[in-house]
């Protein structure tokens, strides 16, 4: 056993260090560190300065375009990426999609839509979710019925993220209502601009809009854009989820979130010392780093055997529980940490270009609002409660 | 010993109970909350008239209550209907030293809901310790001129009058030298910034230079009236807490009756049923809690303050259960604006930040508890 990185992966970290200091804007690194709204080209930007690097598209092959990083690799650089407030990586194009293609995509789709997802032309959303298909995903009810060179496509997606960003959505779709549930699915291909497609904002409990409904009446999609084959599209929906789950514990956000709290607890006073010596409080971290330094060595005990080739998913899904508590509990001290000064809320200070006078400590404002949209880690890419079944099943053989 | 209310109470509690449900609806509340003031000045003086503002107060000061069953039985109430009329501000913690002060005049008005007031207390630096007051008072006899900054006073922007403690001698920390005085809204160097609070109320900064202000009681002893004042303020919060979790549960179990997943409704999944007992035991644990306070208000203030430390404690710790586990059984439907229920979370969650948090109580309970055993 060593616990250390090699000297490559340290190589490798300063290198990455070396290339986020050249390529992130500083402006853009204090709105994400602000917690600011970021627009749709601040996100772009980031993916075009990475793949000038060809470091986009982290979860593929080199030939199709890949950095060929390992495991190891990817989560040193996330970690890096996190730390300097680089903007998150939208996953649904090159990190979901991408594979898939890879895997189940014809010569002709892989030719069409690899290259368009590294260069940025298109931004693609994920049409999984519905209003009735939750936790119990292949229970929805999307219908496609084919005509022709047509799938012609009506029903309901939700909880799409930045969907109105997006001029493509990857779909399921049922395109056999008489098959059993999972039998009957497939993956769709939908441009956004296609007659018969309404974007709803749905706003968040934090005031914000970044999901959406998406409805769909009568949608013509071209059959040449189904990806795998009818009715076996819950094997691509499986595949894609498990590529979702990579990365999936989020220690490098926990990291950040950490060291956020520990600056906030030196700052703020109790009974005219720093909360962060207040015993009670103190222990509250403790717990938390304690907490975080077992996770960050599990998820390294995950990814190395991951880079010996025996990833376990149930793995996946014990990384994905543990990983939303710590980054929620983190983000409930934070909250905690501020007192008071928790309490105000400007929304119009999160618009770039504020520049009015902050209600109490600085970057108090966005706290106690950040806490509660946390509460979204345990509930998407499948609740804990469906993460739980998994290991019961998968590990346990419960 | 009995746990039920008097006649008057109920009949209390039921119009309450009536008027939120029938007239308070979810949109009317979203729109009171967006209104400048946070908050409505019709339905305040709808809920004015039925006699809530003046249930909070005792008989002797011009109200018909007072007393903790009261302020608790109100409070639940507000809190079922998530309501952000300044009941808190106006009610209890602006009122409450004009009740010591016998100011019956201001009261009445207060009452009636045509004259608010506010409750300026804690500062940029104070945390939740009552004694952590720097703000200066300077002066003599009815005469006094305030200077400092108070923070995150609770419908401090809309408030016509303004109880405001201040230091007349010693350093911050010392519970010796406090005073409270009464402020006018228009007073010459009150300076306010109001703001929306994340849950969706109101609040505001207050700086004062040389503010004039009139002392209410002795200068310089104003510490129990203080602590008083926010005990009734805790108990207040504590209540309300219980109202917003019975929502929370009610909505859950509602949801998890109805929600089909894997054929058949939520509710049939032992491992969820097992939660909705738990937050069903905790908010039980709660509620008892808020009992035992609300019973003992007027109780020597070792026993009073130890159980309004207990009450906020339990209420905190409980509250953050109750809404996360409220979220996570609902999933995604409770992340959304439009429904109610994340509402009513984001308030029992930053009732946390209010007049001290479950950690501060927890100190403050042990404290109190070393107190009574140094002086038995």
């Amino acid at each position: 056993m060593d616990l250390t990185y090699t000297a490559d992966e340290e190589a490798f970290r300063a290198e990455a260090r070396a290339f986020i200091a050249e390529n992130l804007p500083p402006s853009l690194a204090a709105k994400v560190k602000g917690g600011k709204r970021l627009a749709k080209e601040d996100y772009e930007l980031w993916h075009a300065r990475l793949q000038s690097r060809n470091w986009l598209a982290w979860s593929w092959p080199v030939e199709q375009g890949g950095p060929g990083w390992g495991p190891v690799e990817k989560h040193i650089f996330e970690e890096e990426c996190v730390a300097a407030g680089a903007p998150r990586i939208i996953p649904f194009g090159v990190n979901m999609l991408g594979p898939v293609l890879l895997e189940f995509g014809t010569p002709a789709q892989k030719a069409h839509w690899l290259p368009r997802i590294l260069d940025g032309s298109d931004w693609w959303a994920q049409g999984y979710s519905e209003p009735g298909a939750g936790s119990d995903l292949a229970s929805l009810r999307t219908r496609a019925v084919r005509e022709g060179d047509h799938y012609v496509v009506t029903g309901q997606k939700t909880w799409t993220t930045l969907g109105h960003h997006a001029n493509m959505m990857f779909c399921l779709v049922r395109t056999d209502p008489a098959a059993k549930p999972q039998a009957g699915i497939s993956f769709l291909l939908i441009d956004m601009a296609t007659p018969g497609i309404e974007v709803r904002p749905i706003v968040t409990l934090d005031g914000e809009h970044e999901v959406n409904e998406i409805w769909l009446e009568d949608v013509r999609v071209p059959a040449e854009n189904l990806v795998g084959e009818e009715n076996r599209g819950w094997t691509v929906a499986k595949f894609l989820l498990g590529h979702e789950r990579t990365g999936i514990a989020g220690v490098a956000y926990s990291k950040a979130l950490m060291n956020r709290l520990k600056r906030v607890a030196a700052a703020q006073r109790k009974g005219g010392k720093p909360l962060a010596a207040d015993p009670l409080f103190a222990a509250r971290m403790a717990r938390l780093e304690i907490d975080l330094m077992a996770m960050d060595i599990f998820n390294l005990r995950v990814l190395s055997e991951a880079k010996a080739g025996t990833a376990e998913g149930a793995n996946a899904s014990l990384l994905k529980i543990k990983g939303t508590q710590v980054r929620q509990e983190a983000t409930d001290l934070i909250r905690r940490a501020l007192g008071p000064y928790a309490m105000p809320y400007l929304p119009e200070a999160l618009d770039e270009g504020w520049n009015g006078e902050e209600i109490g400590p600085a970057g108090a404002n966005p706290v106690a609002n950040q806490y509660f949209n946390m509460r979204k880690l345990s509930i998407y890419g499948g609740s804990n409660e469906i993460q739980k079944n998994i290991v019961a099943k998968a590990m346990l053989g419960l | 010993m009995h746990f039920t209310l008097s006649d008057e109470r109920r009949m209390l509690g039921e119009t309450a109970g009536r008027f939120l449900r029938e007239r308070y609806e979810m949109e009317l509340r979203h729109a009171a909350a967006a209104e400048p003031d946070g908050f409505s000045r019709t339905l305040w003086a709808e809920m004015a008239e039925l006699g809530l503002i003046g249930a909070l107060i005792p008989p002797e000061a011009g109200g018909f209550g007072g007393a903790g069953e009261d302020i608790a039985l109100v409070f639940e109430h507000l809190g079922r209907g998530l309501v952000v009329e300044p009941f808190l501000a106006s009610g209890i913690l602006g009122a409450w030293p004009l009740v010591r002060a016998g100011e019956t005049a201001l009261l009445e008005q207060a009452i009636a809901g045509e004259t608010l007031l506010a409750f300026a207390h804690g500062e940029p630096e104070g945390r939740y310790d009552l004694a952590e007051v720097s703000c200066r008072a300077d002066g003599a006899d009815a005469d006094w001129r305030l200077s400092g900054r108070k923070a995150v006073v609770a419908n401090g922007d809309s408030a016509d009058w303004i109880v405001v403690s201040a230091r007349t001698a010693g350093e911050p920390g010392e519970r010796a030298g406090l005073g409270l005085f009464l402020v006018a809204a228009d007073a010459p160097g009150l300076d306010r910034r109001g703001y929306g609070t994340v849950e969706g109320g109101r609040a505001a900064e207050l700086t004062l230079a040389e503010t004039p202000a009139r002392p209410l009681g002795p200068v310089g002893e104003a510490y129990p009236l203080i602590e008083e004042t926010v005990g009734r303020g805790i108990l207040a919060l504590a209540a309300e807490a219980i109202g917003l979790m019975e929502v929370c549960r009610e909505m859950t179990l509602d949801y998890l009756k109805t929600r089909q997943q894997f054929g058949r409704p939520l509710g049939q999944f032992q491992a969820l049923q097992h939660r909705m007992v738990e937050m069903t035991l905790e908010i039980e644990q709660a509620r008892s809690a808020v009992m035992l306070a609300a019973g003992t208000l007027e109780a020597d203030r070792s026993t009073r303050e130890r159980n309004l430390a207990a009450a906020k404690h339990l209420t905190g710790r409980v509250g953050r259960l109750v809404a996360e586990e409220a979220i996570q059984l609902h999933g995604g439907i409770a992340m959304t604006w439009d429904y109610a229920l994340p509402h009513y979370a984001k308030r029992l969650v930053m009732t946390d930040h209010l007049l001290g948090d479950t950690d501060h109580h927890l100190e403050r309970f042990i404290a109190l508890g070393r107190e009574a055993g140094a002086a038995a």
